[in-house]
């Protein structure tokens, strides 16, 4: 019997009960006997089991969703009068200079997030093979993830201070202090600089991932491919990118939804002033500062907009272009190496 | 091998190891810097240049007019207290979905499974706007319980990490169990939840780490800072009166580090293994 029967005898049940009151013990009756049977035990667990989660998601995710779905058509701030404007929030957002600017500087973040991949990639085949001192290195490489925002914060705006570490060590490598820019004032390095901090944080957690993705890869395949005279090159090329391929792609398509999502350098660092605040952060200042409610979320509602698309994109592009890749090359390269060895043996 | 080959193979053992020491340098640069001004005092840190070593390892009185003034014991009690509830209570709730969504086939469990992939396409953040109020109307500001079930919230990554792990024991075992008489409470209870240690043991580093470095929903919603301190807002403390001290603020950022880098320590292969599972499956 399925879920919805089930909930309609028990509703059943109980408006029996309220009509009905002579009719009360025998519905009571059948009811405990119902619970006690094994499809009423069934439902019971279903229920009480999903109900928290359930409930936590609604309260914490679509209800608030669904507000802002509302308030975006509002003129409002969090307490007061609020007036119905129609689109006027989204035509405002989207004709924001400001607005503009934080999106021309996604394009800092994503170039930052690919330069992050290819050095993660790298490190991870680095370590993927016998390396002294392997395990020390992975981990001081991972360890900035683990660091807070707000301590990033603290220690970025230490690092990047005029004189502090950063300029010292690019003195002792020669450079003149005079040529360098303040790193968190000049508009022309600041966000740079504060990407720098998002790569130092993230690239470990994704090395560590290519790490988990490479170290599946069939051992033996090295063993034959060097045999055959395959140089690490062309391992890394035949054997380890293809295996990997999936998992890349995926980061690179995540990276572009972080991207757009970008808040935490700015908001831990700079606060988002010289033009460094990006999208996300604008949201924020435009809530909880000037109180703006309705167009923040309209704001947000765009930025929804924005990763839906990309991930209706990732889904297709997985579903389509990649679907015979997930088959893992590695796997048919092996294939194809025994039956060759096994040829090979047989004459 | 011949001598073009041992040359080429001398060439990329040096590429290697030099990469790999200028990455490391690069990693924990920040946090040495951080160390060494932690161990200045006022007038070294106003004279000497901030890579230059302290006079003395052993000058804690940063350490400790940090920890007093940021209240960092009350911090890091508060934080422990939500690390505890937030960590049982979403790890329960986490495998009580996924044994219902994994074991049990009725109408609506696509659905479900449905709405929770898709809330994590909703910008968390970004939602506060809303969240805020809804909070407000609950009597939820400022209330440690009232954060303690916010952060409980979904966690879409633990709810799939624990289906996965449902799928691979086989359901033959809870039926032998039910024909021996046990409810499915005591299937849950006494069976399943002792063979998911494992998976119990990833998504509490998981949890974890999000829950002890979070500091954006503590700052809007404990805002009596006096009371409701935890480890990542006590360093906001830093901000206003401290200015440019950072001979003290780089005391309070590394003793907040300073559990992470313990736990890293202690159970290193279990964060990697657990980070890998948790991107993979979600």
């Amino acid at each position: 019997m399925s879920q919805g029967k089930h909930l309609a005898h028990i509703m059943g049940g109980l408006m029996g009960k309220i009509n009905t009151a002579a009719n009360k013990d025998g519905i009571i009756h059948r009811l405990l006997k119902w619970l006690r049977s094994g499809k009423g035990q069934r439902t019971v667990i279903i229920i009480t089991f999903m109900s928290v989660p359930l409930l936590l998601l609604i309260v914490f995710a679509y209800l608030p969703f669904i507000k802002m779905f509302e308030f975006s058509f509002f003129n409002m701030k969090y307490i007061g009068e609020r007036k119905f404007i129609g689109l006027d929030n989204y035509r405002d957002v989207l004709t924001d200079k400001e607005v503009m600017n934080s999106l021309k500087l996604t394009l800092y973040y994503l170039v930052g997030s690919f330069v992050q991949l290819a050095l993660a990639l790298y490190f991870a085949t680095m370590l993927s093979f016998k390396t002294k001192g392997g395990s020390f290195f992975k981990g001081t490489i991972f360890f900035p993830y683990l660091i807070s925002g707000i301590a990033m914060g603290f220690m970025f705006r230490f690092f990047y201070t005029r004189g502090f570490v950063f300029d010292t060590v690019l003195t002792w490598l020669g450079v003149e202090l005079e040529n360098l820019p303040y790193w968190l004032r000049d508009k022309g390095v600041n966000n740079m600089a504060l990407v720098a901090t998002s790569v130092w944080k993230y690239m470990g957690q994704n090395m560590v991932l290519f790490i988990g993705a490479i170290m599946s890869v069939d051992k033996d395949l090295y063993e034959s491919a060097s045999l055959d005279g395959a140089n690490r090159w062309h391992q890394f090329c035949y054997i380890i990118l293809p295996s990997i391929k999936t998992i890349v792609v995926l980061n690179m398509i995540l990276s572009i939804t972080g991207s757009l999502s970008a808040f935490e350098p700015p908001y831990v660092i700079t606060g988002g002033t010289r033009g460094t605040s990006t999208f996300f952060l604008l949201m924020h200042n435009m809530a909880h500062r000037h109180q703006k409610v309705g167009k923040a979320s309209a704001m947000a509602l765009i930025l929804f907009g924005l990763i839906l698309i990309v991930t209706i994109a990732q889904k297709l592009i997985f579903k389509y272009a990649l679907s015979d890749s997930n088959e893992d090359i590695s796997k048919k390269t092996a294939r194809m190496i025994k039956k060759q060895r096994a040829k090979e043996a047989q004459q | 091998m011949t001598i073009k080959q041992r040359l080429f193979y001398i060439l990329r053992t040096v590429i290697k190891y030099a990469s790999l020491l200028a990455i490391t340098f690069i990693s924990i640069l920040p946090t040495v810097s951080t160390v060494i001004t932690a161990f200045k005092t006022k007038e070294e840190y106003a004279t000497t240049n901030v890579m230059a070593p302290p006079r003395s390892w052993a000058y804690f009185s940063n350490f400790v007019t940090a920890w007093r003034d940021a209240n960092m014991g009350l911090a890091f009690r508060n934080t422990l207290i939500i690390l505890v509830f937030v960590l049982i209570g979403s790890i329960m709730f986490a495998a009580m979905l996924a044994y219902i969504l994994s074991r049990f086939k009725f109408h609506g469990n696509e659905v479900i499974r449905n709405l929770f992939l898709f809330a994590t396409l909703i910008p968390g953040i970004a939602t506060q706007v809303t969240v805020y109020q809804i909070m407000h109307t609950l009597g939820f500001i400022n209330t440690m319980h009232g954060y303690i079930i916010l952060m409980m919230g979904t966690d879409v990554i633990s709810i799939y990490i624990f289906i996965q792990f449902f799928e691979n024991i086989s359901v033959s075992l809870d039926e032998s169990a039910i024909i021996d008489g046990c409810t499915y409470y005591g299937v849950f209870f006494r069976i399943l939840i002792p063979l998911l240690k494992p998976a119990i043991i990833t998504c509490m580093i998981l949890k974890g780490v999000s829950t002890y470095n979070e500091y954006y929903m503590s700052n809007l919603y404990l805002q009596n800072k006096t009371k409701f301190v935890t480890v990542s807002t006590s360093l906001y403390t830093f901000t206003g009166p401290y200015g440019n001290q950072y001979n003290y603020i780089c005391a309070g950022v590394i003793m907040t580090i300073l559990p992470a880098l313990i736990i890293f320590i202690m159970c290193q292969k279990q964060i990697y293994s657990g980070l890998t599972q948790g991107a993979v499956k979600g």
